[in-house]
């Protein structure tokens, strides 16, 4: 059920302002959520003036300076830094992206930091994201097959393999699902753009042998037809896929079935 | 544990963004045409009821605070439906990208603005005013 306010545990406070060091110009502020689990207070917002003239260009640089330099225990996921591995997906200026591939310079005025939104957090900017790769694993994302294996690999055309464009580049990092409204009030039910995004890769598959039972376990009022094209997912994607696009191919796929 | 964690906060911190809003206000509009058919039907059954609640229903329909909701309802009718008209497009596969989105979005809002317009308008010269 959509409910617009954020229960009582979860309202975010002000928090501490840590500021730059003396003799720094080119400063910049980095409004940043913050959650202890361990001290049982409400969440708060701490504010992180940064030297930006011994600053990395990416809003994930200067997490990491932060964390280094500043105050040591902030805490979020990274590991590739270069967009691949999708762990630094947050809430950058009010839209969620890849922290890793977003330039400070692309925001103006002060840099808000929140987690993937309507996500129950672990700690800080993780949040816990059980939920989204249970729904990932019910639409069991791998080949299913019935004839038998061919000699050598399962063929596809050239033209086969391009409909799975725009589909395999997807890294699972929950920015879309995480920015859609529909998800947010629905997540118990609704798959969200991304794990439907990744059940149309694999219904576009030419060498997969089990679109109807996929299909079938598509078929919900709410496991798919809770998308409304909203499009937050396509505006917020860092990696320019249309999840909105996948989702009204799986819808078209239903109707041509019934036909 | 785990129900203890917080919620990261969404609608609250989320930048609005153009698409959402274009969204919303469809809900927004299904939900009043859904009560101004209910007011449709009162005006019929006044009418029904003879002419001395007719002329009732007329003349609150006809002040002020009535002309303004069925000038909201004119608009929520001609937005619903062309938006309606956009999201059969959608559900045929054409208009996805970002741009063609944005592009349809704004012939639904100038179209229903226009159309809200033309019909008072017409309504006016037909009356000759209000």
């Amino acid at each position: 059920m959509a409910e617009f306010t954020l229960p009582k545990n979860s309202k975010v406070g002000k928090g501490k302002h840590w500021p730059a060091p003396a003799g720094a110009t080119n400063i910049r502020s980095f409004k940043v959520y913050r959650y202890d689990p361990d001290s049982g207070e409400n969440p708060r917002t701490d504010t992180y003036d940064v030297d930006m003239d011994s600053c990395g260009p990416m809003v994930l640089d200067a997490l990491i300076k932060i964390k280094n330099e500043i105050d040591t225990t902030l805490t979020f996921r990274r590991s590739c830094r270069e967009g691949v591995c999708g762990s630094c997906a947050m809430n950058i200026d009010g839209t969620n992206t890849l922290a890793c591939t977003k330039f400070n310079e692309e925001v103006k005025g002060e840099i808000a930091i929140y987690p993937l939104p309507h996500q129950p957090v672990v700690k800080d900017l993780v949040p816990d994201q059980t939920h989204f790769f249970a729904q990932y694993r019910q639409i069991e994302p791998w080949i299913k097959v019935d004839t038998p294996p061919p000699a050598r690999e399962r063929l596809q055309s050239p033209e086969e393999r391009e409909k799975l464009d725009g589909l395999y580049e997807c890294i699972l990092c929950s920015c879309c699902s995480t920015a859609c409204p529909s998800y947010w009030w629905n997540a118990d039910r609704y798959l969200g753009p991304a794990v439907l995004l990744q059940a149309y890769r694999w219904l576009a598959d030419s060498r997969d042998e089990a679109t109807g039972e996929r299909l079938d376990q598509l078929e919900d009022p709410f496991r798919l037809y809770r998308c409304h094209t909203i499009m937050n997912c396509t505006r917020t994607c860092p990696k320019g896929l249309s999840p909105a696009a996948a989702i009204s191919e799986i819808k078209r796929m239903m109707v041509a079935r019934q036909v | 544990m785990a129900e203890k964690r917080p919620l990261s906060p969404h609608i609250q911190v989320y930048r609005w963004q153009w698409t959402m809003l274009m969204s919303i206000v469809h809900r927004a509009t299904g939900v009043a045409l859904a009560i101004g058919s209910i007011l449709l039907v009162l005006w019929l059954v006044s009418l029904a009821a003879g002419p001395a609640s007719f002329e009732r229903a007329q003349l609150i329909l006809g002040s002020l605070p009535g002309l303004v909701l069925l000038g909201g309802w004119s608009f929520a009718l001609f937005y619903h439906l062309l938006n309606g008209l956009r999201h059969l497009a959608w559900d045929a596969g054409w208009g996805l990208e970002l741009k063609d989105a944005f592009a349809s979005g704004m012939v639904v809002i100038i179209g229903a603005a226009a159309l809200t317009g033309l019909t008072w308008v017409l309504a006016a010269s037909i009356y000759g005013g209000f």
